[in-house]
């Protein structure tokens, strides 16, 4: 058994710290991007549109059957393919991994979120509905004002759990040589030869991050009991 | 489309037995990895239900350390790192197995055990689940601790979760994929390297894509099958795969609708 030094982390803190920031960014704009057009989904669904109403279950479901590794396979072969044919000349456009990484991750997590706004808008009182047709909203004020606030506040410990899964699964881009944290010491550990120093670190800026973030949402989660006990 | 698939590779056999060969090995680690998961999983989530502290404390340790790692780190964890903490002959004979199996194993490890925490909250959230009753009549009716586990607790809450289980199936096969990242030859890694030989990328992960979805219909009927075969007559759970996958911790759709209303 070697020993271990882990100088070598403190030296490499800077790129590891470039990384997580990547990872980061990903988390944040795939939570943006998936929130958008996840509620899209999920209303889509809610007032059963034609047509869109089965492409979007097809979209949800396939894109929850396949593993992430190979939606980010396909969208890498993909997106500049369509990129192209959507620009007119049809010929695929290279936008690189970067942007290929938050365009999937974006539309992967879509399928996620708007699955949980679904149950949510199910699960909202019908006399929330009437009261509002008593008050002579209109149908887009009825859920711009009330119902998509309360779904989202009611939903939000489950919309941030999923959050956390998220942020784990950023690390995937692996996959596409990017520099995400487990990029960034994964690479440094191929110059340097410290694997063990190099995973173990990322290891536990994992688990320090996400559980925080679950005792956070544990913490919002005991709130919102709270405030419904009393009332 | 597929004709491709049926064209000799450069060693002689075709496309489709490279694919037929990832798909054998994502089936291995995901119905071996399941069982370690699901007999880990329970016992870890009795760990987290029992009045023992340091019992509780050790599975509730396991729990938060195998959630909150990636499971892609995890696995590098496994592979990489494992064979160099662990005594030198120990290591180097981990380090030298032959290699489908020196990648298999640290894989199937890996992906077993990261489930099992994720079940241990599902199997936790099902003792929780079962009314305070049930424990008092074992209590009155003189059964030890171990065996109102063993005989009411424990049966009552698998049978009560297995909705939420559905999940975790749908959620370790789809894992299996992140083996490709320690040079394990599974379906994904098949599919990218069918693709990168013949150029024909979009019928290589076409295949692939067809036969997860496959998979996951089958890993969902068969888990509806047990749960219509086993279900407690008069508990209605959310019985909805979507309902169930939502679920970092299994209570939250239940108590949605709960909550909804006390918001109004």
């Amino acid at each position: 058994m070697n020993s271990l030094d882990f100088t070598i982390v403190l030296q490499a803190w800077p790129y590891l710290w470039s990384g997580l920031l990547f990872s980061l960014a990903l988390t944040a704009a795939a939570f943006l991007i998936g929130m958008i057009l996840g509620t899209g989904f999920a209303l889509v669904q809610h007032f059963e549109i034609r047509v869109l109403n089965q492409i979007v279950r097809g979209y949800i479901t396939l894109i929850r059957s396949i593993p992430l590794i190979l939606v980010l396979f396909w969208f890498f072969f993909l997106v500049p393919i369509v990129l192209g044919h959507l620009s007119g000349n049809g010929r695929p456009i290279p936008i690189g991994a970067t942007y290929t990484a938050f365009i999937t991750f974006g539309l992967f997590e879509a399928a996620y979120y708007s699955e949980i706004i679904r149950v949510g808008l199910r699960a909202v009182n019908r006399g929330q509905f009437e009261a509002c047709q008593a008050l002579a909203l209109s149908s887009f004020d009825t859920y711009r004002h009330v119902i998509l606030p309360q779904v989202f506040r009611v939903a939000s410990p489950i919309i941030l759990s999923q959050t956390i899964i998220l942020f784990q699964d950023t690390s995937l881009v692996y996959v596409l040589s990017l520099t995400d944290l487990l990029g960034a010491a994964s690479k440094l550990a191929q110059l340097n030869g410290r694997l063990v120093e190099m995973y173990l670190t990322v290891a536990v800026i994992y688990i320090v991050i996400s559980s925080a973030a679950s005792q956070c949402v544990a913490t919002l989660r005991r709130r919102y009991a709270l405030t419904g006990a009393h009332r | 489309m597929f004709r491709v698939l049926f064209e000799q590779t450069a060693d002689g056999q075709l496309y489709i037995d490279w694919l037929l060969s990832g798909l054998g090995w994502t089936l291995a680690l995901a119905f071996f990895g399941w069982w370690i998961a699901f007999a880990v999983g329970v016992v870890v989530g009795i760990g987290r239900s029992v009045q023992n502290r340091l019992a509780a404390a050790l599975a509730r340790l396991y729990v938060e350390v195998f959630r909150n790692i990636p499971v892609l780190v995890q696995m590098f964890l496994w592979y990489f790192v494992l064979p160099e903490i662990l005594p030198s002959s120990l290591g180097n004979a981990i380090k030298q197995m032959p290699p489908p199996w020196g990648m298999f194993f640290p894989a199937l490890l890996c992906l077993g055990l990261y489930t099992a925490a994720r079940i241990a909250e599902q199997v936790r959230a099902g003792i929780e689940a079962l009314p305070k009753g049930q424990i008092e009549a074992a209590n009155a009716l003189g059964l030890s601790g171990y065996l109102t586990y063993r005989h009411v607790v424990v049966p009552q809450a698998l049978r009560l979760i297995v909705p939420s289980l559905t999940s975790e199936v749908m959620g370790i096969y789809k894992n299996t994929s992140v083996a490709l990242t320690i040079g394990l030859m599974e379906l994904t890694a098949q599919a990218r390297q069918i693709s990168e030989a013949t150029f024909q990328t979009f019928t290589a992960f076409g295949a692939a894509t067809l036969i997860y979805l496959a998979l996951a219909l089958i890993a969902y009927q068969t888990m509806m099958f047990i749960d219509k075969a086993v279900r407690i007559p008069g508990t209605a759970l959310v019985k909805d795969i979507t309902g169930a996958e939502l679920m970092e911790e299994p209570k939250g759709v239940d108590r949605l609708p709960v909550v909804m209303e006390a918001a109004q």
